[in-house]
């Protein structure tokens, strides 16, 4: 594969990435309370707002494995109102970060869908950072059937 | 370790229209949660990081942790303005990279 400038700086990205999550493997659990220095870190101290953001999930997931869900955040994706980032929680799982959308204005509109392992029962958490700093979140619980990161 | 990454973007669009961009790629993401028969951690090996382009202009990216299951699926919309070819890159925690192509004629 052609190495260009930009795939470099990808690499890097994803290495700084690795290093700051890629740490020694441990069994122990995610909490509310972990989820919500995550937040606080990704917000910068900004207060999240419920509302202005609809996170979509399965009110129950029969297979923790591969829970499809999708975030649709309100913004006319303009250089006045904007999404940055939107980061994706899951409050009961080994670790709580589970995915970060990095959004432009090229994007139209603020939406995108994964699917994501859940361990077991518990709160999915969107909080999506503004252009002009602000903080949005939402949160629903899904029930699971069969936890998804067995071991 | 992963297989040949599949996207779906649409062929042909207006000038102004969001269109959805869909992107699969084969992969186990293992979490480095999971153990072997021996009680030994299988270490973490997972795609960490997405990035999309549209004519060498970064439109959407991706940081991804264990938590994203198997084979990860993105989905997300880009306007597009103009044609051109969009440029999708994987990377797992090894740092090889998978990356595929589209193109889109708009007008």
């Amino acid at each position: 594969m052609k190495v260009t400038r930009r795939s470099a700086l990808a690499v890097g990205a994803g290495g700084v990435v690795f290093a700051m999550f890629g740490g020694p493997t441990t069994k122990s659990w995610a909490t509310p309370e972990d989820a919500a220095a995550i937040i606080k870190e990704f917000s910068g101290g900004a207060e999240p707002v419920m509302g202005g953001i609809s996170l979509t999930t399965p009110e129950i997931a029969e297979n923790g494995n591969t829970v499809p869900i999708g975030v649709s955040v309100d913004s006319a994706m303009t250089e006045d109102d904007n999404v940055k980032s939107v980061i994706i929680l899951a409050e009961g799982n080994p670790r709580a970060d589970v995915i970060r959308f990095n959004f432009s204005l090229a994007n139209g509109v603020a939406a995108a869908k994964t699917r994501i392992r859940l361990a077991k029962t518990q709160n999915v958490v969107a909080v999506a950072k503004m252009g002009d700093g602000s903080v949005r979140m939402a949160r629903n619980q899904v029930k699971v059937t069969i936890g998804g990161c067995g071991g | 370790m992963a297989s040949k990454p599949r996207v779906k973007v649409p062929k042909k669009a207006s000038p102004g229209d969001v269109i959805t961009i869909k992107t699969l790629i084969s992969h186990k993401m293992e979490s480095g949660q999971r153990k072997d028969k021996e009680g030994n951690p299988i270490p973490r090996m997972i795609i960490n990081r997405f990035v999309a382009t549209l004519n060498g202009k970064e439109v959407f990216s991706a940081d991804i942790d264990p938590g994203v299951s198997a084979n990860p699926y993105l989905e997300f919309s880009v306007k597009v303005e103009e044609s051109g070819t969009f440029n999708f890159l994987w990377v797992d925690d090894e740092g090889s990279e998978y990356s595929t192509e589209a193109s889109i004629t708009v007008g």
